[in-house]
């Protein structure tokens, strides 16, 4: 099986760690990881970007023109990249920042989270990121939450090793907003 | 009979493709002379420049690395920093020093590289055919200033061993001269100074050496000669110009 | 199992070059590749090497021609502007006989250019680069596991054959993290460096390394000897990789990153029914002629895909000319201009007539 997604926002939402973090969690549970921190089709934008694409045997091409997923955290990514997603893909995004404006997705699941909002509640707003991974992981069962959880020690510094459980509480969080989410067709 | 003169066991014997009246051979007699002295002819290595002196190896019995033109301060520090326990030389001309390698000798003396560099200086591109160095005098004639060095557009030359003594990485910087036999003496004792900075590992040591070119000059060897004293000591006076250890 | 390591395609390299006993880097900073400098500077001294930066690329390569020369294994790494500017050295080692790795992790140009990922420095790589009429080992990863395999080879070939190596990538795989493992180095049969400049108390007497040859004849012989030694290695280290190639009717081939994406459209075309296949070579030079002359008896339709206007079609044509029709699809380099599946799936449909 070979997975692959595509995350954006803007610098400082965590767009590269949480890149990062899902390829710690998808090492863990033995698969090949390619993590190009960069996009194809549309590299300049002032946005953060990353593809991971994760796999048992090969993981091809690290270039993702229509991802299987996509995790839009801000406006300018979710008007850029939301009609990318691939037909019958998953598009998750950051209710909080983004307005849909009721446009149509044709053959894209919507799953719009308040992330923001939720990463404010749980203490601190720069945790998007966080709630986001759980929230991929929840939806596609692409990769387990406790490998999330194991890979934080990887994809954070030492010194951010204190705030693991912080995090260990927004993915979860991601992850149970999602699962009880109503999907937009 | 006591022997009072011979060849330098570092020096080959074989005749020079100098010209009659060329002080490069004297330079290189000083330097094999200098490396018997210490006994560090079986570690040391040479590199060579583009130029005249390209063909140090034919000359001294060492091992030898060619360099690209005005790269040998990069090549020796390649040399040395794989192989700090050897000694390690640059034996290099004026243009090739001076010119298209300024930057490399500013920032390996800068870095204070435990190397020994002699620098030829004859005031012109020997082997191309006497074109215009960066130590041509002013008003000189050569092939490419055949109206005169104009130092309002060529700029005055280098003097390189000052230049160089004001940088911190540079133990000890001196200019020679061959042209008379009191120069030749203090030349012999001032080179072996500096080979002894290196052994010592004091640090960076530079000596320039004032060279008859007769050929590109145009004239005759003792007129050559004559023209060091007359003409390039005024300018490019001679002496030590740092000696931070004061050996 | 071993656990796999997840780290950039410049690190790997720099992982790759201290396991592989290089003992000294010298460089000069520039994009996309100063991870492997920022690397090198922190851990090859513990290892006992030099990591030096220094005051120009000119001077680094030199550097590397006098480490060498001394017979210690070394390496630089640039990009474009800086290979460029490292082509003096480059020719010297190639004249003097000399081994030593150079990485190029190329951006585009001409000029300045810009960092994004590029291909187009396929000719000045194979080509030699420098003045002289000589040829380099160029090897060219598309994965982060192959910039550290490649990268531990290129010493070796180098040491061998006695000619610079170069690893050959762009800032994709130089930028690019993925999951890899760390091999221990093991050293191939090398031939001892009698010829290195270690003082005359090593050797049997006077060694040289020089790359002027004045002598009747001598260089001459040089060249000829030179060229003996490519086609040796032409025949004994040619390395590449073929994908579904052998029922293929269009045989795609495309080298480094745009191999990665080239492969998942060949993939994606076989989904269609679509009898596509790649070739991909791993050694640019030597390029491996005899696999493409090979597959070109069983396949007539050959095409190319770089990330620039052309360069490595040339070397596909010389292969395959006599029995296959060779077409080229390209992006220039530029930012945004780098490929999808999807783009490549859509070339390899246009050649095939549609879905068949």
């Amino acid at each position: 099986m070979r997975y692959d997604l595509f995350i954006a926002g803007y610098g400082g939402q965590g767009v590269l760690l949480a890149g990062n973090l899902l390829s710690y969690a998808a090492i863990h549970e033995g698969k090949n990881v390619s993590f190009f921190p960069a996009y194809g089709v549309e590299k300049r934008g002032g946005a953060a970007m990353c593809t991971v694409v994760f796999a048992d045997g090969d993981t091809g091409s690290p270039v993702v023109g229509r991802p299987s997923v996509s995790l839009l955290l801000n406006q300018l990514s979710f008007d850029k990249f939301a009609s990318k997603v691939k037909q019958g893909g998953i598009c998750i995004i950051n209710s909080t920042l983004v307005k849909t404006g009721g446009e149509s997705l044709e053959g894209i699941k919507l799953i719009q989270l308040p992330m923001g909002d939720m990463a404010v509640e749980l203490g601190d707003p720069r945790m998007v990121n966080m709630v986001a991974c759980g929230a991929y992981a929840a939806k596609t069962s692409a990769i387990a939450i406790s490998s999330l959880e194991k890979a934080l020690t990887k994809a954070l510094s030492e010194r951010n090793h204190s705030l693991i459980p912080a995090n260990v509480k927004a993915i979860e969080a991601g992850a149970a907003a999602v699962n009880g989410q109503k999907m937009i067709d | 009979m006591k022997q009072v003169f011979s060849r330098p066991e570092s020096l080959r014997d074989v005749q020079t493709h100098f010209c009659p009246g060329c002080h490069h051979g004297g330079i290189h007699r000083l330097v094999a002379n200098s490396l018997d002295e210490f006994g560090i002819r079986d570690r040391t290595i040479g590199c060579a420049s583009v130029g005249c002196s390209v063909f140090l190896y034919a000359y001294l019995d060492i091992d030898v690395v060619e360099s690209p033109h005005g790269r040998a301060p990069a090549v020796a520090t390649g040399v040395k920093r794989s192989r700090p326990d050897r000694i390690v030389f640059t034996y290099q001309g004026d243009g090739d020093l001076a010119a298209i390698g300024t930057s490399e000798i500013i920032h390996a003396a800068n870095r204070g590289e435990g190397m020994t560099v002699i620098f030829v200086n004859n005031t012109t591109y020997g082997m191309t055919g006497g074109q215009m160095a960066p130590t041509t005098m002013p008003g000189q004639k050569t092939t490419t200033s055949p109206y005169g060095r104009d130092t309002t557009k060529d700029g005055s030359p280098f003097r390189m061993a000052e230049l160089l003594s004001n940088l911190d990485g540079v133990a000890f910087s001196a200019r020679v001269s061959l042209d008379t036999p009191k120069n030749v003496l203090q030349a012999k004792k001032i080179i072996n100074m500096a080979f002894r900075y290196q052994i010592e590992e004091r640090g960076f040591s530079f000596v320039e050496a004032l060279s008859a070119c007769p050929t590109n000059w145009g004239m005759p060897p003792l007129a050559a000669n004559r023209r060091i004293g007359e003409e390039m000591i005024p300018y490019f006076p001679l002496g030590i110009f740092k000696n931070r250890d004061n050996i | 199992m071993q656990e796999k390591i997840f780290a950039k395609g410049n690190e790997a390299v720099a992982m790759a070059a201290i396991e592989a006993g290089c003992r000294c880097y010298f460089g000069y900073p520039i994009t996309p590749q100063s991870d492997i400098p920022e690397y090198l500077a922190r851990e090859l001294p513990k290892s006992g090497g030099v990591f030096m930066q220094v005051e120009s690329e000119i001077a680094a390569i030199n550097m590397v021609l006098g480490a060498s020369a001394a017979g210690v294994r070394a390496m630089t790494s640039s990009s474009g502007p800086g290979i460029s500017l490292k082509q003096e050295g480059i020719s010297y080692m190639a004249g003097s006989e000399l081994p030593g790795v150079i990485v190029d992790i190329m951006r585009q140009g001409p000029g300045l250019g810009g960092i994004d990922a590029s291909q187009a420095d396929y000719w000045q790589a194979t080509r030699g680069g420098g003045h002289g009429g000589y040829r380099i080992i160029v090897l060219a990863p598309n994965s982060v596991q192959e910039m550290y395999d490649l990268t531990m080879l290129a010493f070796d070939l180098s040491d061998i054959y006695r000619m610079p190596a170069m690893v050959l990538a762009d800032s994709v795989t130089g930028q690019m993290k993925e999951s890899f493992v760390t091999k221990r180095y093991t050293a191939a049969e090398l031939p001892e460096k009698s010829w290195a400049v270690r003082g005359r108390s090593e050797g049997t007497g006077q060694n040289v390394v020089k790359s002027l040859k004045l002598g009747d004849g001598e260089m001459e012989a040089f060249h000829w000897n030179m060229i003996k030694r490519c086609q040796e290695l032409s025949e004994k280290e040619s390395r590449w990789e073929e994908f579904m190639a052998d029922d293929a009717e269009l045989m795609v081939t495309a080298f480094g990153s745009t191999s990665r994406i080239a492969k998942t459209a060949v993939a994606a075309a076989r989904e269609e029914g679509i009898k596509a296949g790649l070739i991909r070579p791993i050694t640019l030079f030597p390029f491996p002629r005899k696999a493409y002359e090979n597959l070109s008896r069983k396949c007539g339709e050959f095409l190319v895909i770089e990330l620039s206007t052309g360069q490595m079609v040339d070397d596909v044509k010389l292969a395959v000319e006599r029995n296959a029709a060779v077409s080229f699809y390209g992006r220039p380099p530029g930012a945004g201009s780098l490929p999808t599946p999807e783009e490549l799936l859509e070339q390899i449909r246009k050649h095939c007539g549609g879905v068949r």
